[in-house]
């Protein structure tokens, strides 16, 4: 499915959909030039040197190391709440009717409706009432409050369109609830929660407001940097950062890619 | 001798709405067994209750002799074709007649043998790595038979199996699964609207309306002596004669219903039988139907094609054999 089969684009609409691309894409390679310059104190274009020197001073700096793992571990755990809570509610809400599911399916949706600086200032205040001192774990209930929603939302629409009496033929067969959930649900939903699950993680992993609300004196990545760009001190550091986290991102997320697309081919050939 | 599905006033409520309403019912080992009646008569939750899917407000359902209430569907040696046919989209096809031995723990080497087995039952041999969305309706349809039939259930269920095959394909399958039941031995519970479907397969037939059992009788009972109103006009679209009309005829005031092909329409405006006008004739084929109006009273009537046929509006003359006007049950 080649669209370049139709006729050609005018010449104009072809440059205004590069500027497009380059104003999207150049401040982000400007990002990992700026790692390999030797000025520390400020972004200085052109860069008056070259040098990889960065790489081996952030690899021996702890702080960044503490930020990268409380980010790992904090978009890790949140997605595996998300995961369990996500599915489990999209099921509920799919599968079966029961008094209030509308409302329910909007209360979920919330949260990411409504801007981070809500969700942060009310976690904050309910946690301040509850006595519960800032943690990791308040950190991980935020993030879980809009990572739910992603996958409640790749997996409510997988299960619409997900044959309902396919789990009564599995039981018909002789599956009990565990097996028709290993053999039947999951291998039908697993694109989805994978897709979900990314989002998630991504999320988490680049989220200010909400965790500047609910952390205590932890940094995650995204503080880190903020914090980073106020002190005129290596700088660059804070760009290798940014160029390893663009990387390690990126590949899961081309990963899910081409996960989900298998998936959807095989999905829409049970058709 | 036990009955493979026994249902004693078996009840299930839906809030208000009483889906299935005091059932009593007796299917006997090895039999073909029809459930006829319009949509929302509550023969599909009949197979629901069967198949475990549903359980009973009141009443107790016995399967071979054992009491199904509270037995999950994964418990039951009773297997459905369902009506969209659910077959596993991410499987394919041998994975999917396999599936009910695979949750078994059975070996992989003896399902997929099993499954091979049953796929050439079904007259699908060598299907076993195509995807269900490969496949034709037709052909889904056998895989969903041979996905049931591979667990050598007691009872096979099937809801309006044939419903989303086209009129060809519907009439082959037909036979073969009257041919297959046959040959198998094994009690096939068969929900339908169809009633033609429901003749022509069954050994038995219910007709269901309202949650109730209306009648349960062979196919010619049904057709032949209808007990009501209901029944009559359901199952072959029979006349049903107001008590009055019938009372000229039979000397009893009672309901009754006369057949279409038993009517014998002729010309002119005298003579001794019903004065009718002819409405609207339909040619059908191998017959032709004529709609015709007996003083208000509106008749249908089936005749040989090549019959020479009355123009619509003419005056004609009704005749019947007086033997072939059934008299109903139904109170008048």
């Amino acid at each position: 499915m080649r669209s370049d089969r139709g006729p050609s684009a005018p010449l104009g609409l072809k440059i205004a959909a590069a500027c497009g691309l380059l104003f999207l894409h150049l401040p982000i390679l400007l990002i990992f030039v700026y790692a390999f310059t030797t000025e520390e104190k400020s972004f200085v274009w052109p860069p008056p040197g070259l040098t990889t020197q960065w790489f081996a001073v952030t690899w021996n700096r702890p702080d960044v190391w503490e930020a990268l793992s409380l980010s790992v571990r904090v978009a890790a755990i949140s997605t595996a709440i998300a995961l369990v809570l996500g599915t489990l509610c999209a099921a509920a809400v799919s599968q079966t009717r029961f008094f209030g599911r509308e409302t329910i399916s909007l209360l979920v949706i919330l949260p990411i409706a409504l801007p981070g600086i809500i969700t942060g200032i009310a976690l904050r205040s309910a946690f301040s009432l509850a006595d519960i001192p800032f943690s990791f774990w308040t950190i991980v209930l935020g993030h879980a409050t809009f990572c739910v929603v992603v996958v409640y939302n790749n997996a409510v629409a997988r299960f619409r369109r997900t044959s309902g009496s396919m789990i009564e033929a599995s039981m018909d067969l002789g599956a009990d609830g565990f097996q028709t959930f290993r053999h039947v649900v999951l291998p039908n939903i697993a694109t989805a929660l994978l897709a979900g699950g990314m989002l998630a993680f991504a999320l988490s992993f680049d989220e200010v407001i909400v965790t500047t609300f609910t952390a205590g004196q932890q940094q995650t990545v995204p503080i880190w940097m903020l914090e980073e760009l106020i002190r005129p001190r290596q700088r660059p550091v804070t760009n290798v950062v940014a160029m390893v986290v663009v990387l390690v991102t990126l590949l899961p997320i081309l990963l899910a890619y081409y996960l989900t697309r298998d998936g959807d081919q095989i999905a829409g050939s049970g058709k | 001798m036990t009955s493979a599905v026994s249902f004693q006033k078996v009840s299930r409520h839906f809030g208000s709405v009483r889906a299935v309403d005091a059932v009593d019912l007796d299917i006997a080992p090895g039999e073909f067994f029809a459930m006829l009646g319009p949509s929302g008569s509550g023969k599909t939750t009949c197979l629901r209750l069967i198949a475990g899917f549903e359980q009973p407000t009141a009443g107790s359902i016995s399967i071979f002799g054992e009491r199904a209430e509270g037995v999950p569907p994964y418990r039951r040696n009773v297997n459905t074709v369902f009506q969209d046919y659910a077959l596993f989209p991410h499987l394919n096809v041998l994975d999917n007649v396999a599936y009910g031995l695979m949750v078994k723990g059975i070996g992989k080497l003896a399902r997929q043998k099993a499954a091979e087995e049953a796929l050439s039952l079904v007259r699908l041999p060598g299907y076993g790595a195509r995807r269900p969305g490969q496949l034709s309706g037709g052909q889904r349809q056998r895989v969903a038979l041979a996905r049931a039939l591979v667990n050598q259930p007691k009872v096979l269920l099937l809801d309006e199996p044939l419903g989303a095959l086209d009129l060809k394909l519907r009439e082959n399958m037909q036979d073969e699964l009257k041919s297959l039941q046959k040959a198998l031995g094994i009690t096939f519970v068969f929900v339908t609207h169809d009633q033609g479907e429901a003749l022509s397969m069954a050994d038995r037939v219910a007709v269901f309306n309202d949650g109730k059992i209306m009648q349960i009788g062979t196919p010619e009972d049904i057709y032949q002596r209808p007990k009501t109103r209901f029944v009559a006009d359901f199952v072959g679209s029979s006349n049903v004669l107001p008590p009055d009309f019938v009372q000229r005829y039979s000397g009893q005031h009672r309901w009754g219903s006369l057949r279409p092909e038993s009517i014998r329409v002729g010309r002119g405006a005298k003579g001794d039988g019903v004065a009718a006008r002819l409405v609207s004739t339909n040619y059908l084929g191998a017959t032709t139907r004529l709609a015709l109006d007996a003083d208000g009273l509106r008749l249908h009537a089936i005749v040989p094609a090549g019959t020479a046929m009355p123009e619509e509006g003419e005056a004609v003359v009704l005749t019947f054999n007086r033997e072939h006007l059934h008299l109903m049950d139904e109170p008048t």
